[in-house]
This record gives C-alpha cells, sequence and structure tokens, in this order.
C-alpha cells in the first residue's frame, strides 16, 4: 500500500499530466481534472481492488469505476494510464486524428480501462447502479464507485438514480460528487443553485459522507469510512469538497478554466508549480 | 402458400411469452421495466425470475442507463415500456451508453404507433423507427404478430450488440407459422408475385396480405416481402425482387419520413431506380380513436395498398 506521501507524488504527476494534455491538444478541460485528481488517485491506486492488465470489460471480481462527467478525461487517461491499463506515452496522443484518447472517453476505440462512453452529463450514476446489480446477481462482492461533476446535477438523471438506489437500498455502491461550485456558466450557486446537497442526498435514502476532497489524507480516510458504510442496505454518497483547477494558482477558484488549454507561456507557469515526480511521458 | 388466420393476439404477448422463455433457458436474460409491467406482459418474467428483473419506476433514462451498466457483468438486459419512452424520452441515454458504447441492451417498445388507439398522439410514437435507424449499429426489428414476435424476442438473446425491437398493443391476426424460420436480417417472402413488389413491416404486413388477395382478384399478381429487420436492410432480398416486379410499394405504420419507405427508396435510387409508392402516416401525428378506425383514417389499411400498387404500376 502506498504511503500518503507517495499518493500525494502520485497526485502531483498526474496533474502535469492533465496540464501538458490539455495544452498538447489546445483544447480539453483542465479545471475539473485538476479537481478531481487527489480523488481518482487515492481510488485507483489505493482504495480499488482492480487488475489492469489483461483489461476485463465484465470486471467480475473486481472493484469497477464508472465516470459520469466524461469531460475530466485528461485526469481519468492519466490515471489509467499510470496505473498501468495502457503505455504512457499514448498520453501525447490525447484529443488527437485516430486516437483511443478521444476528448470525452468512448469504449469504441477499446482503450483498457474504459467500460462506458461518458460527456452527455448525468448518465454515469444509472451506469454504475447497472454494474452494482449485475455484481449482486453474480454474487459478486466488490464494490462499484462513481464519480460526478457538481453541475451535472442539475439534469434529471442523477436524481432518477439517486432515488432507485435509495428506495430499493443499493448497498453495494460508493458515489462521490466532485463539488467544486464551478461549471461552465459560472458558479453553480449562480447556474443553478444546488441548495442544501447533503440534505436533499440524504433525503434520497442516502448514507451521505463528506471531506476536503483535494487532502490526500482526509480522501483515502473517507474512502475507507465509505467502504465500512456498505452492505448496510443503504448507498453511500461522499461529497468531495474540492477547489476547480487545484494545484495551479491561477486556475484555482475560477470557472474560466473549466474547458480552456493554457498557452505556452501559461503551461511552463503552470508545470513550475507541480513537481515532476514519476517522468513526464 | 395462403395464409390462415390462427388465432388474434396482441403482438406485446408475444414479446412477453418469449422473454420468460428466455429467462428460463438462458439466465444472463436480465429485464428492466418502467411501471408498465402488465402492459408489456412482463408479469411472468417478473414473477418467476425476481432476481433478474428490476422495477424502476417512472424514470426511463435511469432504466437504460441501468441496462448499459449490467452488460458490465456479462449480463443480456432487455428494457420494456411504450415505444414513445423507449426511443424519443431516452434517445440521448441510448445514443450514448447503448450505441456509441457497443452495449449488448434490447430495448423492447410495446404500443408503437397509432394502433395504441384512445390514449392519442403523446403516446402514438411514429418517429421511433427513424430515431433509431440514426444511430449506428443499432438493429432494427418490427415483427407482424404474435409469432414472429415471440421468435424475435428469443432470437435477439443471442444476437451480440443493441437491438431495438417493436411490438403494439391491439389484437391482431397471428398467420405466421410457428415453425417459420426466423433469421435476423433476412426478409421473408410470404407471397410470389411478377407484378409489383409490396414491403411491409409490422402491423402492415397482414394488410398486404389482404392487398395481395385483392390485387389478384383484379388481376395483379403482387410479391409480399415481410421486412421484420428494418436495419440491417435485406437489400438482396429486396433487389431480387423488384427485379422481377419493377415497381415497389412500401407499407408500415409510421411517419413517412424516416422509415422504412425511405431506407427502401435509398437502396432502389442508388442501385436499380423503379417507381416507389409509400404507404405510411403522412408526416403527421396521430390522435385518440380506435385502432381500425385510425388505421382507416391515416390511410394505412389493405385498400390503401391496393390504390398504391395500382398506381405505382402506371408509372413502370
Amino acid at each position: 500500500m502506498p504511503t500518503t506521501k507517495e499518493l500525494k507524488a502520485i497526485a502531483s504527476q498526474i496533474r502535469r499530466d492533465i496540464v501538458r494534455m490539455v495544452h498538447g491538444a489546445a483544447s480539453g478541460h483542465p479545471g475539473g481534472s485538476l479537481s478531481a485528481a487527489d480523488y481518482l488517485v487515492a481510488l485507483h491506486f489505493e482504495i480499488m481492488n482492480h487488475t489492469s492488465k489483461p483489461f476485463d470489460m465484465d470486471g467480475v471480481g473486481q472493484d469497477i469505476f464508472i465516470l459520469s462527467n466524461g469531460h475530466i478525461s485528461p485526469a481519468y487517461y492519466s490515471v489509467l494510464a499510470r496505473s498501468g491499463y495502457f503505455p504512457i506515452s499514448e498520453l501525447s496522443t490525447f484529443r488527437q486524428l485516430h486516437t483511443r484518447l478521444q476528448g470525452h472517453p468512448a469504449t469504441m476505440e477499446k482503450l483498457p480501462g474504459i467500460r462506458i462512453a461518458s460527456g452527455s452529463l448525468g448518465q454515469g450514476l444509472s451506469v454504475a447502479v447497472g454494474v452494482s446489480r449485475a455484481k449482486k446477481i453474480n454474487n459478486d462482492d466488490k464494490l462499484v464507485y462513481c464519480l460526478m461533476g457538481d453541475g451535472e446535477l442539475d439534469e434529471g438523471q442523477p436524481w432518477e438514480a439517486m432515488a432507485y438506489c435509495g428506495g430499493k437500498k443499493v448497498d453495494n455502491i460508493i458515489a462521490a460528487v466532485d463539488y467544486n461550485h464551478k461549471q461552465i456558466d459560472g458558479d453553480t450557486d449562480d447556474v443553478m443553485p444546488l441548495l442544501d446537497l447533503k440534505a436533499k442526498i440524504t433525503a434520497f435514502g442516502w448514507d451521505v459522507l463528506e471531506c476536503n476532497g483535494n487532502d490526500m489524507d482526509e480522501v483515502v480516510s473517507t474512502l475507507k469510512i465509505a467502504k465500512e458504510h456498505t452492505g448496510k442496505e443503504k448507498p453511500v454518497m461522499i461529497l468531495l469538497h474540492t477547489q476547480m483547477g487545484m494545484g495551479v494558482d491561477f486556475m484555482m477558484g475560477t470557472h474560466k478554466w473549466h474547458g480552456a488549454a493554457p498557452s505556452d507561456e501559461q503551461t511552463e507557469k503552470a508545470l513550475s508549480q507541480l513537481e515532476e515526480t514519476l517522468g513526464d511521458y | 402458400m395462403k395464409y390462415e388466420v390462427l388465432n388474434y393476439k396482441d403482438t406485446r404477448s408475444g414479446f412477453g411469452e418469449g422473454l420468460f422463455e428466455l429467462g428460463q433457458e438462458n439466465e444472463k436474460v436480465v429485464a428492466l421495466c418502467a411501471d408498465l409491467i402488465g402492459s408489456l406482459k412482463m408479469n411472468a418474467f417478473a414473477e418467476a425470475f425476481p432476481k433478474r428483473f428490476f422495477q424502476v419506476g417512472i424514470a426511463e433514462a435511469n432504466m437504460i442507463g441501468m441496462a448499459a451498466g449490467l452488460t458490465i457483468g456479462g449480463k443480456i438486459p432487455f428494457t420494456g415500456t411504450f415505444a414513445n419512452f423507449s426511443t424519443s424520452r431516452v434517445f440521448d441515454q441510448i445514443r450514448q451508453a447503448v450505441a456509441y458504447s457497443g452495449k449488448n441492451v434490447k430495448i423492447c417498445a410495446s404500443h408503437a404507433g397509432i394502433t395504441l388507439g384512445e390514449d392519442g398522439a403523446t403516446h402514438q410514437v411514429l418517429e421511433d423507427i427513424a430515431m433509431m435507424k440514426a444511430l449506428p449499429g443499432m438493429t432494427i426489428i418490427n415483427p407482424c404478430d404474435f409469432n414472429q414476435t415471440k421468435q424475435a424476442t428469443k432470437v435477439i438473446a443471442d444476437f451480440e450488440g443493441p437491438v431495438y425491437l417493436r411490438f403494439g398493443r391491439p389484437k391482431v391476426a397471428t398467420f405466421i407459422p410457428e415453425d417459420m424460420p426466423f433469421e435476423i436480417g433476412k426478409a421473408i417472402v410470404l407471397k410470389e408475385g411478377t407484378d409489383v413488389t409490396i414491403v411491409a413491416t409490422g402491423h402492415l404486413v397482414w394488410e398486404a396480405l389482404n392487398a395481395a388477395d385483392m390485387l389478384e382478384e383484379k388481376g395483379v399478381n403482387a410479391e409480399v416481402v415481410n421486412i421484420h429487420t428494418i436495419k440491417p436492410l435485406d437489400e438482396e432480398a429486396v433487389l431480387k425482387s423488384v427485379k422481377k416486379t419493377g415497381c415497389v410499394v412500401t407499407a408500415e405504420e409510421h411517419n413517412v419520413m424516416g422509415g422504412l419507405g425511405e431506407s427502401i427508396s435509398g437502396l432502389l435510387a442508388r442501385t436499380m431506380p423503379v417507381p416507389v409508392e409509400m404507404v405510411a402516416v403522412k408526416d403527421s401525428f396521430g390522435q385518440s380513436g380506435k385502432p381500425d378506425e385510425l388505421m382507416e383514417l391515416y390511410g394505412l389499411k389493405d385498400k390503401n395498398i391496393v390504390e398504391a400498387a395500382e398506381k405505382v404500376m402506371t408509372r413502370k
């Protein structure tokens, strides 16, 4: 098991990958990728029981992660590559013609690690619920994880899925919201206020945990607590209090870096703030 | 060959019976329903296989997403709701989580077309084939009677890939013999003829056979081709028939826009231009009424096929 220090070092490299991929493609979504990086690292390098090689679509006997907010693909691709699903060098093909690393995650190009296309928002939790039901039928005691953005909770479908899980006592799922309070057009409080999100999800029958989603110690310990809360006839949700653009000072605290690529100069400045720990691709 | 009416049954019951038998034969088959178990005739499956059945409530988007997820773990999910809520309500979910993701989901849609009847246009989807046809990799099957619907339901479980299975509400003539072979993508020539080809799908197949009898009395020898699989289209069978007859009437319970008629016309325009007439709803919504009254009002009866056949033959 890696130490917190080691996980933080991985997260730093993931953040470098995110900035370099978006810069290389001159497009992509760095803001949410940077805010969710710590959670994705904790999940893939510490919490989940998963096998990267050979990649098995059905994942029977493994924990499965479903990404709902597909636009944070740079973070997801980097985490998958660095946990062995495909060559790290392939990160340089992000968003290029004929790449397996499509702008938003897709299964058609058969990139190992991707089990469902995502990008059109609000769909991932339903997919995760389906995976969790297959696990029940298969007597597979492993868990299903799902990450959603806070902005995509404007959609109706996540609430359909939440109603199902609470109402039907789905208890082998740990969902999370990257609660960075930003979406394309501005603050979530201005675009479409989520009001008391914890109370709303609790009212849907979920066990809701909260943590600082950019503090590796807290993320890991909260995920461990979440695991202990499974199997008790309740779905578990973690509200990850994060900052969009975390780790790059000029990308933090604004929605402006939701879907914008940094210039050469901005990239240099960003990378100077992120330690190269595992070697750039 | 002459087709006898074996009985009058709804095609949705063919689906229900096929699904129940699948449940007994294939443990990978699971089913989901959005609060329409009775309407979709899914009761038998739901009662016999409760662990493999998911009542999702009136939440079709979640149902499609869950179905996609159930394939991850090796299940073969069959979703059940009305055709309208199986397509237009959830087009984006089907597009991303099922079709683009290449998931082995069977979208089973009842109450298609105007023969849903009294509920009116909110429920009478006449655009579903158009929507599903536009999705890459989607197989579309519109069987014509109870027996063919049951056959189709069972066959699609062994077919890897997304399928849209379309059937209806009213009791209609059953005339396909139980032992008639059913192969996805293979049209069935129900009656051979030399003067005009009638290509029909769904409830209009029986109308087409009746139309062929009526034409026979007028000295016209019509060939009737049952297209149960609208996509992929059995181009070879259509071209083989048209080569003989030189003209085509298409017949379907769907909007003329984006339906079977356009598929056939496109094929012929590319390969063998001949006159085509289309019997379909002429770009309008439906309305409340009894199924027969609506078939009459929207020009989907055997007599309309006869008229179209007589017209198309003059254009040869």
